[in-house]
């Protein structure tokens, strides 16, 4: 755009870039990094759950003696391993994936923008992640190991965990940091740098997801990164947010002066993190969107009413916090109304499903590859928003609570919803990404195994939860009541191995396409939203002339046009 | 015991065990129902909509007819768990978690939670539970429980295994000394955490002799999955004599400690 710079050197170009595409690229590659470290983590522990007290096979000697002696692992290194998967999954991995990766590649494209409004910001909010990510594995390296509460990190225990916790609150805080600086970015990009002509109701859903989700962010963030200094300062300074006078730990009286709330922490913490569930999972239903009025070849069926509801969702996930907290001990009676926030709040999400399946109809649905990720995800987030409703129920949650039921609910949300729809997402834009296509056959492929592996892992979880086994259990046989459906363990754990060898084709796929690929147009899928009007890969700036829009984002199969798309920013 | 368990839920062993069994399945059969119609109609969509020779999409013009039909699913939705929580959810709720038994007509226990065990103080006979004090706490004394207190003499305390008389409610004063625990029993269907600072009531009415397991369900450190106690449901009889029985043995313990003690203080 400016002549009078000089050619960018590799440093600059690749490294730190200031270019949204690449900042997003390196999102990309980062949070898929990270999620498949999150997902080797869960194998080490998926072991123990199946073979409880045997030696990992293969890897067990190569693992450090405090973590597995002998090839055992033992229930501190559990511990650490299940906070570790939890916070590197989420934080690291989806968020990042859904929100960095896509959100700063695709929106200023979507939007008809050159870049995000402040480019250094944009590669600070990249930089300062990837900090976090590496501060979060370092805290492998503190004496006693990485945190081991739980993702959740619920005090006391969080403030009398060894030295790995207060690493973790600092990799959290650099984290959040980098998603404000994003989320202020998306906002101020989406809302300033719009084409001429494109009004917020020619906005694809896909941006109008990630304006939604930076609004979440930069409105929960700052209440976790307060409680998590809070947190901190308990650990560091010997305060007393959340510790109550007179514990007794290990036998010794704890010097404190006490006077702390206990619920205060999960208060904070949870007024974040529903809020985040949201974060996961409307990226996800933005890039559903968009390939599914693709692949159906014709406008989406409430437009409208998908928007609103995303705004509804994003307004009403501020209020369904304590749902986490039915049976934390905070009065029961806050216990209905917030049965009642949720119950409401399950309206726009089956909205939003509806008009997404409803969609479908009168179409001519064209079976690609993403394709087959965005109509996988219906279904899937079908269960996993259904399985929601005996634990926002205040009756059953009292025994679902805290058992398996809970970690199949949010895993089928997250993964057989969020992360399959992010993967139609890379199979969806990377022609756009690297001007080539990834192989159709392997994605199928990839795609069928993927649903499979992951249900295995996933479904059994129900019975699981239904027959009573407690999360977080490093050796569940110890315990009668979990002695039954154990065998169910073994299948979860050979399906997670199976979906772990099956990614294998599509990294290979991914780094295969990406210089070997077939070669592909502009516009490959044939779309009509503004990021297939410039070149594949857009150059710096993006497109060669600012467009101007004229329509909607979704005019497919218009009567009495030669072809079945017209693009937002075709003039007749 | 095992045979409590199975692939399904547990065998029903409280009063409300089989109310929160039918709003289980209550709500499962709703979410299948409401899964496999969906489920009809797409699969139907995704065969009826494919892309062939000769089909073209329809470019959808608005109805308002349409428009409303969209909110179909989601009034019947919303009929459903209104009718869910408000008329049926919440008096189960309130049953369990709001009205309790008077502490007179009850087994009237006080368990304190702490890494990786459960205390179960019984008040005695005087239905009043002893002063406890944190400073008191050691080996012997998990609870810190104030043997000066006129309220203690009469008083039991007991790690992991105890036992409760059948044809009463059990009530519990839930607490923890150290980090957040969980208190489970499966077969009962209760489940509440016991949080430090906080002194949280609980109430279960069993309905059957045996042993159960009683369970930690939230992460409390390196032993979680290794603390379980066990609840042991007796005849009135039976839970008079293990009571007196386990006092007894107590005492004659105190009595001999006390004794030596004395007997190792030199100037004396």
């Amino acid at each position: 755009m400016n002549s009078t710079h000089h050619e960018p050197t590799f440093v600059q170009r690749y490294i730190f870039s200031l270019d949204h595409k690449v900042i997003g690229l390196q999102y990309m590659i980062t949070s898929m990094i990270f999620l498949l470290v999150g997902f080797s983590f869960m194998l080490i522990m998926r072991w123990q759950l199946a073979f409880p007290g045997h030696p990992i096979p293969v890897i067990g000697h190569w693992l450090p003696g405090w973590i597995a002696p002998g090839g055992v692992l033992v229930p501190d290194a559990y511990n650490m391993l299940g906070a570790m998967h939890g916070t590197i999954m989420i934080f690291l991995g989806v968020v990042p994936l859904g929100v960095g990766a896509f959100g700063n590649y695709v929106l200023p494209l979507q939007i008809g923008a050159p870049d995000m409004a402040f480019p250094r910001l944009n590669m600070m909010s990249y930089w300062v992640y990837f900090m976090g990510g590496i501060v979060m594995l370092g805290s492998f390296l503190c004496p006693g190991g990485p945190a081991q509460s739980g993702w959740t990190s619920y005090a006391p225990l969080s403030v009398i965990a060894g030295s790995g916790q207060t690493v973790w609150i600092i990799g959290m805080i650099f984290l959040i940091t980098s998603s404000l600086f994003g989320s202020i970015n998306f906002l101020v990009t989406a809302i300033n740098m719009r084409a001429p002509g494109l009004t917020w109701f020619r906005l694809p859903v896909f941006v109008w997801a990630q304006v939604v989700t930076a609004i979440l962010l930069l409105i929960a963030f700052p209440v976790l990164e307060a409680g998590s200094i809070l947190q901190l300062l308990d650990r560091v300074a010997g305060t007393s947010f959340f510790i109550p006078a007179g514990l007794i730990i290990d036998g010794v009286p704890m010097t404190r002066a006490g006077g702390g709330s206990v619920l205060l922490w999960q208060h904070l913490f949870w007024f974040l993190a529903h809020p985040e569930v949201y974060v996961l999972i409307l990226p996800a239903m933005g890039i559903v969107a968009e390939i599914l009025a693709n692949g159906t070849r014709k406008p989406l069926f409430g437009y409208k009413e998908i928007v609103g509801s995303m705004i509804f969702i994003g307004l009403l996930s501020f209020f369904v916090w304590a749902h986490h907290m039915f049976l934390s001990g905070m009065k029961s009676s806050l216990a209905k109304g917030f049965t009642t926030t949720t119950m409401i709040i399950s309206v726009p999400s089956v909205a939003i499903l509806t008009c997404l399946i409803l969609s479908l109809m009168g179409g001519s649905i064209r079976y690609r590859s993403p394709m087959l990720y965005a109509l996988g995800f219906l279904p899937m987030f079908g269960i996993g928003g259904l399985t929601g409703l005996p634990l926002g129920f205040t009756v059953t949650d009292i025994y679902l609570h805290d058992t398996y039921y809970v970690i199949g609910h949010f895993h089928y949300v997250v993964v057989t919803g969020s992360l399959i729809a992010l993967m139609g997402g890379v199979v969806y834009w990377f022609p756009k990404f690297y001007g080539r296509r990834m192989n159709e056959c392997w994605n199928k492929i990839h795609f069928w195994l993927t649903i499979i592996f992951m249900n295995g892992i996933f479904f059994p979880m129900f019975i699981q939860g239904i027959a009573g086994v407690q999360r977080r259990l490093y050796d569940p046989t110890i315990q009668l009541h979990n002695v039954i459906v154990q065998p169910t363990n073994i299948f979860m754990s050979a399906s997670a191995l199976c979906l772990m060898l099956t990614q294998s084709i599509f990294v290979v796929n991914f780094f295969y396409s990406m210089f070997k690929g077939e070669k592909t147009e502009e516009n490959p899928w044939q779309a009509t939203t503004l990021e297939w009007a410039c070149p594949s890969p857009p150059p710096h700036g993006n497109f060669t002339s600012l467009p101007t829009v004229y329509r909607g984002p979704y005019e497919y199969s218009v009567p009495g046009r030669s072809t079945d798309w017209w693009p937002q920013n075709a003039s007749n | 015991m095992t045979g409590n368990y199975g692939w399904g839920l547990p065998i029903e062993a409280s009063t409300f065990a089989h109310e929160m069994d039918s709003s289980l399945i209550l709500v499962h059969i709703s979410m299948v129902v409401i899964f496999v119609l969906w489920g009809l109609f797409f699969a139907y969509c995704l065969v009826r909509y494919r892309s062939r020779p000769g089909h073209n999409a329809v470019y959808p013009h608005h109805s308002a007819k349409h428009a409303l039909g969209s909110f179909v699913p989601d009034v019947i939705v919303l009929a459903f768990e209104i009718w869910l929580i408000f008329i049926f959810g919440m008096p189960i709720w309130a049953h369990i978690k709001d009205s309790f038994p008077k502490p007179e007509d009850s087994t009237h226990i006080r368990i304190t939670a702490q890494q990786f065990a459960w205390n179960v103080h019984y008040p005695g006979p005087d239905g009043k539970f002893g002063r406890t004090d944190p400073s008191l706490v050691d080996s012997t004394n998990p609870i810190g429980l104030d043997p000066k207190d006129p309220a203690s003499a009469d008083d039991l305390v007991v790690v992991n295994d105890f036992h409760v008389p059948l044809g009463k409610p059990i009530l519990v004063d839930l607490t923890s000394q150290d980090v957040i625990h969980s208190f489970f029993v499966p077969e009962f269907r209760i489940k509440q955490d016991a949080v430090p600072g906080m002194m949280i009531p609980v109430w279960v009415e069993p309905t059957l002799k045996g042993q159960f397991e009683l369970v930690c369900s939230q992460l409390c450190g390196v032993g979680h999955y290794r603390m379980i106690g066990h609840v042991k449901v007796d005849s009135p009889e039976e839970y008079r004599a293990w009571y007196n029985g386990l006092k007894q043995t107590q005492q004659e313990a105190q009595v001999k400690a006390a004794a030596a003690a004395v007997a190792a203080q030199p100037w004396e």
